[in-house]
């Protein structure tokens, strides 16, 4: 079990990275997505079910909605400075 | 590429400034003892058999109504800058499918039905009015998507419900300032634990948080959607 936590934490320090560096905005919101959604598996591991679904349907589901209708208002992609 | 590195070394000096400073704590260990108290008299003096639930709305309950102002700040502050008078006219959009609104109209009682279980059920089982709420407003997030296109539902709707909700909590603390003494008093009988009538004033205080955070957050989704 603690080596599947242990994976899981890597796994979301790459998707947290990754939300960071994209350049299409639209593909680092649905990384930070992903960062929610397994934060969301960690907590339930960690006995804490209430958090867990507070993480699943808040950070990965409605964050990212409301975030994916802000690109459709705005610009898709970050420009160069 | 200066600026990326200057900010690169900052986030290295204060992750191994958090690093160091968290390692000497020992977590899971029994430091304070009021994790002890709250897990010993939790049921007893409260009657939820979630004791998280317990410490959220009964000890400390003045704290969830301070979040929920917060959620309240944030609705209203997003309405404030989106609002608009005059509603521009928008682009026809295309109709979903047949399957697709179909689908939705299924899903949607559904889901209401689960996030209202999620916060009735509060006292008894994970989850309590925020999850509740926040899943009731991913199902008004699939009919925005879905069925009724990307026109949105009229805002003061939610507007309405949301004050409701919140004067319904107001008004359930202060009446136990009336019997009891204090904001928030637990005045009504606690019952047998583990049935969905006991714990009090929990599972009211509870459906009013569901109904407010299911409101502000589907109003928040509804205001970016008819925005522009």
């Amino acid at each position: 079990m603690i080596i599947l936590e242990i994976i899981l934490v890597f796994v979301m320090l790459v998707g947290a990275v990754a939300a960071g560096i994209f350049k299409d905005l639209l593909n680092a919101v649905i990384a930070a997505g992903f960062v929610s959604f397994i934060a969301a598996i960690l907590f339930y591991f960690l006995h804490a079910p209430d958090v867990a679904m507070a993480e699943a349907s808040i950070g990965a589901a409605l964050t990212v909605a409301i975030f994916i209708i802000a690109i459709k208002k705005t610009k898709r992609f970050e420009e160069d400075d | 590429m200066i600026r990326k590195t200057i900010s690169f070394i900052l986030i290295i000096i204060i992750a191994a400034a958090v690093f160091f400073s968290l390692r000497e704590i020992p977590f899971g260990t029994t430091k304070s003892r009021v994790r002890e108290y709250y897990l010993d008299n939790g049921i007893k003096q409260t009657g939820a058999t979630n004791i998280v639930t317990s410490v959220v709305v009964n000890y400390r309950g003045f704290d969830t109504l301070g979040e929920v102002t917060v959620l309240f700040l944030a609705s209203i502050g997003l309405s404030a800058i989106l609002y608009r008078k005059k509603e521009e006219k928008r682009k026809k959009r295309r109709k979903s499918s047949l399957i697709l609104y179909t689908g939705c109209r299924f899903l949607f009682p559904l889901i209401l039905l689960f996030g209202s279980y999620i916060f009735i059920h509060g006292h008894l089982t994970p989850g309590g009015g925020f999850q509740g709420g926040a899943i009731i407003a991913s199902g008004f997030l699939l009919t925005m998507l879905g069925c009724w296109g990307w026109e949105g539902i009229n805002r003061n709707r939610f507007k309405i419900t949301e004050s409701l909700s919140g004067l319904a909590f107001v008004v359930v603390g202060l009446l136990g300032l009336l019997y009891g003494g204090y904001f928030l008093f637990n005045y009504l009988p606690k019952g047998i634990p583990n049935q969905l009538f006991s714990a009090g004033i929990i599972p009211l205080v509870y459906i009013a948080i569901g109904f407010k955070v299911g409101s502000e957050i589907a109003g928040i989704i509804n205001d970016m959607v008819r925005s522009g």
